[in-house]
């Protein structure tokens, strides 16, 4: 027991986002409400967009912005510097993440237009009749 | 329409002076910033996507505030349409014209054939053309967007 | 079928959980993420670009591709939320 609590306070920002993914992924499992499910897929992505900034982590690194003329003259160590990476991956991950809802939100009017409803059982009903 | 209207006691929801009056003075510094961001993406954090989103949000402010009626006059739907392709385009074609002049495809140091500023520079400066299209295009897109969404297709009266 | 939804959902965090074990603690600077690519960019993008924002130069330059095909989602996705809601007017 006390191991595990040990394992947990080391790591505990992989447990904050596995339970954020665990409660988007339920959402977009479970629930039968079409915009219910599409709010669990955006805090599904939020959890990997955190897991993925939180891997570019230095204790004790500065920001990514370098002071341009110290670098030229003296070169940089890149222990002292976040890793810049994953916040251009995630950067781009953010920019899809709105275009997919922007779409998704487009085709559940639509839906609702057609069928009246966006619950999951009625519009199969309908689709059935 | 009508339930929103009972909800808001005859009056339309967002039709007060005071919100009417608060975001015609903020808009313009919400643009100012977001041309900031843009322009400023080399020294601080930001760039085409973050500025992009910023000028959207101005134009979504006001289609709150007023009506998307209002947000249309100032922003027509043709200008949105053609920022949106420009925006598209000034990215590729920058691409593109590195091709043309000799380099490789997005290889910004190639476009130093054209004006003379030095291979390091014009890979500084081609970035920032770059950013200023995906800023452009990301800011139509958004207006877009919202005014899809929020209107359900009709475009003539959203939130 | 919520109870299925929740055992599948419990199942699939208590594995992602197990594989943590294995990952680098919290702000490791020898963690694999920070090995291989990014000591490139900090080291050599003011230089090769003189852009003192590194995230900048990589999204702009080394990483154009990626940026110049996101742009190009952003915009089918504007595209594709017009073709589906909007009506014809005449």
């Amino acid at each position: 027991m006390d191991g595990m609590l040990q394992e947990i306070v080391a790591k505990y920002n992989y447990w904050i986002y596995v339970v954020l993914m665990m409660i988007g992924f339920y959402a977009m499992i479970g629930k039968r409400n079409l915009v219910k499910k599409l709010l669990g897929m955006n805090i599904f992505q939020t959890a990997i967009i955190l897991f993925f900034v939180s891997t570019g982590v230095k204790s004790g690194g500065g920001i990514p912005i370098l002071d341009k003329y110290k670098v030229l003259a003296e070169g940089i160590d890149p222990t002292q510097i976040v890793n810049p990476l994953p916040h251009v991956l995630m950067l781009t991950a953010i920019v899809v993440s709105v275009s997919v809802t922007g779409v998704a939100l487009a085709v559940l009017q639509r839906i609702h237009r057609e069928y009246g409803t966006l619950e999951e059982d009625e519009i199969l009903e309908r689709i059935s009749e | 329409m009508k339930r929103r209207l009972e909800r808001a006691g005859g009056q339309q929801l967002g039709d007060s002076s005071i919100i009417k009056t608060s975001v015609r003075l903020l808009v313009p510094f919400v643009q100012l910033f977001g041309l900031y961001v843009i322009v400023h993406g080399h020294y601080s954090p930001g760039g085409g996507f973050q500025g992009g989103v910023a000028l959207g949000a101005s134009f979504i402010l006001l289609a709150l505030a007023y009506d998307l009626k209002t947000s249309i006059r100032h922003f027509s739907e043709g200008a949105n349409a053609l920022l949106a392709n420009t925006g598209a385009l000034i990215y590729t074609g920058v691409a593109a014209l590195c091709a043309v002049m000799g380099g490789l495809f997005l290889d910004y140091s190639a476009l130093d054939k054209l004006i003379p500023l030095g291979p390091i520079e014009w890979r500084s400066f081609g970035i920032f053309l770059v950013e200023v299209g995906v800023g452009l295009a990301v800011m139509s897109i958004m207006v877009s967007l919202f005014w899809d969404i929020s209107s359900g297709g009709e475009m003539d009266e959203g939130l | 079928m919520k109870a299925l939804a929740l055992i599948a959902t419990v199942i699939t965090g208590i594995l992602l959980l197990y594989g943590t074990r294995d990952f680098p603690a919290w702000g490791d600077p020898q963690s694999p993420a920070n090995r291989h690519l990014s000591p490139y960019y900090i080291e050599n993008a003011v230089a090769e670009t003189h852009v003192p924002n590194v995230v900048t130069a990589v999204l702009g330059d080394y990483r154009g591709y990626d940026t110049m095909f996101e742009t190009v989602v952003i915009f089918c996705a504007g595209m594709a939320v017009a073709s589906v809601l909007r009506r014809n007017k005449s």
